[in-house]
């Protein structure tokens, strides 16, 4: 079973059906949490890793889907310049979850979306600014 | 063994596409098997490289006259103000001036716009005088249209620097990147083994004239740069510990690239400019040898905190150990992050090879070497 990434995003008018519990106890899917900012009357976003087997995941999804929430998977939230790059490295200096290393080998930079927990510091950090997030 | 070779003897070398020319990393992984007197004897030249943020940096632009004439005085380039403080089209476009209130766009991004062949907005007035009436001007330029763009640096290619942490509890902006909270992170900001003033830590063949790659074309070194100290103690290794010498450097900005000319914003600190530079340094002698095989592991830096207000020294470490992402200091493991772009440094390091190599690059003996200093003055208060 592979783990990925969501971005979960919450309707302003979100009917108070506790999404998160349903995905765990109806659907099995096991969920880990990574980031929360969901707030009465405002569009809400959750950051979270689902680990599921592929069908279970796709009822999961589909049943988000039903209730207005919008799941996509992290990396497609995430834009990353990387045609501009110069591979500075001053972004893997703030990615404390480990998306953004330095290869020294290479003296190239990785990301991997997947390991991203959305704390934004990368936004900043890029000298370039290379670095967007799409919370719509 | 050979014992000697002149600059004169190496260019003729180089004329005939028979020089031996290995770039600062290729030379450093020689060392590892071969004696200097045997690097000596093989190899000519060894090439460097670095790209990093260097705020000390600039262009000298002319924009021609009009009719009737003007002597421009207040000058913006893309909003951002530019120096017209000389004669009447002359101005200097600073690196780390910004065009307020929008301060994440300044005069590096006008450079690198500039040096891309896109047109920028020139804007400017002045009193009027009776030989130069034209008292506002709006216009389009591009470098096409202006006489010249000349690069002048007066502060690059630090020989060495100081590695950034930050002792307090709160995220600090620097110039040496966002610096975590708490000993979070530590950001450092040279090429190493690769970087130009490591590899002739006594600047024996690096003085006033030495041909240089700049920025994707040919520059000189036209002085010293600001803030040279060579005062500075070096390891065992002859290598000096921490930000020490500099170089003032020369060259023509409508011939760069903006794959070497980068416009930078860091965070709450300002605009900068990264500025890529490679300089050859020919195989005089063992010595000469055995300084451009020096390693990372055998170069060293001061830890300092830019959470104190004096910039602390708290430790030491070496380039091998932040190139390896990992530092520890009393104890703690810090994360580590470069500044300054290796990957680039290494290309500028191979086409300065290749130039060479290829017959098309030739080394200069400096008109004049650097005298050497005591330190640095300080900024007294005294009123």
């Amino acid at each position: 079973m592979k783990s990925r990434r969501f971005v979960l995003t919450f309707p302003p008018d979100a009917t108070g059906e506790p999404i998160t519990y349903n995905l765990i106890k109806k659907y099995d899917i096991m969920v880990n949490i990574v980031k929360a900012d969901v707030s009465p009357g405002k569009i809400g976003h959750l950051v979270m890793e689902m680990t599921a087997p592929a069908k279970t995941l796709k009822e999961g999804m589909e049943y988000m889907q039903q209730q207005n929430v919008e799941c996509v998977p992290i990396d497609r939230k995430i834009t990353y310049r990387e045609d501009l790059c110069i591979h500075c490295g001053a972004c893997s200096a703030v990615c404390f979850a480990g998306a953004l290393t330095m290869n020294h080998k290479t003296a190239e930079l990785t990301f991997e979306p997947e390991k991203c927990v959305m704390c934004e510091l990368c936004l900043t950090a890029c000298p370039l600014k290379l670095f967007s997030i799409d919370l719509g | 063994m050979l014992k000697k070779r002149s600059i004169e003897e190496i260019n003729e070398k180089i004329r005939k596409g028979k020089a031996v020319v290995l770039t600062a990393e290729q030379v450093a992984a020689m060392g590892r098997e071969s004696s200097a007197a045997e690097v000596m004897d093989k190899v000519d030249v060894v090439t460097t490289g670095t790209f990093g943020p260097m705020c000390s940096s600039g262009v000298f632009i002319n924009f021609g006259h009009t009719t009737p004439p003007m002597r421009m005085e207040k000058i913006t380039l893309n909003n951002v103000p530019v120096f017209g403080g000389i004669a009447a089209v002359d101005a200097y476009i600073g690196a780390t001036e910004t065009a307020l209130p929008h301060d994440q766009y300044g005069g590096a991004h006008v450079i690198e716009e500039l040096i891309s062949g896109k047109d920028v907005l020139l804007q400017a007035t002045a009193k009027g005088t009776d030989c130069y009436p034209l008292t506002e001007v709006k216009s389009l330029i591009n470098k096409d249209t202006v006489n010249e763009m000349i690069m002048f640096n007066p502060r690059n290619a630090y020989q060495n620097y100081n590695v950034a942490v930050n002792s307090t509890s709160r995220i600090k902006y620097t110039y040496m990147g966002t610096l975590l909270p708490g000993f979070g992170n530590a950001t450092f900001s040279t090429s190493g083994e690769l970087s130009p003033l490591l590899n002739d830590p006594d600047m024996r063949t690096i003085g006033i004239g030495t041909r240089i790659f700049f920025g994707g074309t040919t520059g000189y070194v036209a002085w010293h740069g600001t803030q040279f100290n060579t005062g500075k103690p070096a390891n065992k290794h002859g290598v000096p510990v921490g930000n020490s010498a500099t170089l003032a450097l020369i060259g023509d900005a409508k011939k760069m690239s903006t794959r070497f000319i980068r416009a930078a914003y860091f965070e709450k600190y300002g605009v900068s400019m990264f500025v890529g530079v490679g300089i050859p340094i020919p195989i005089l002698d063992e010595d000469m040898a055995r300084r451009v095989m020096i390693r990372n592991s055998q170069i060293e830096t001061n830890i300092t905190d830019y959470g104190s207000p004096g910039h602390d020294t708290l430790g030491q470490t070496d380039y091998k150990t932040l190139f390896s992402g990992e530092i520890t200091l009393n104890g703690k493991k810090i994360r580590t992050a470069p500044l300054s772009s290796v990957r680039t440094a290494r290309e500028i390091a191979a086409i300065l090879r290749e130039e060479i190599a290829g017959g098309r690059f030739l080394l200069t003996a400096p008109v004049e070497n650097f005298q050497k200093t005591a330190g640095l003055n300080s900024l007294e208060i005294r009123l």
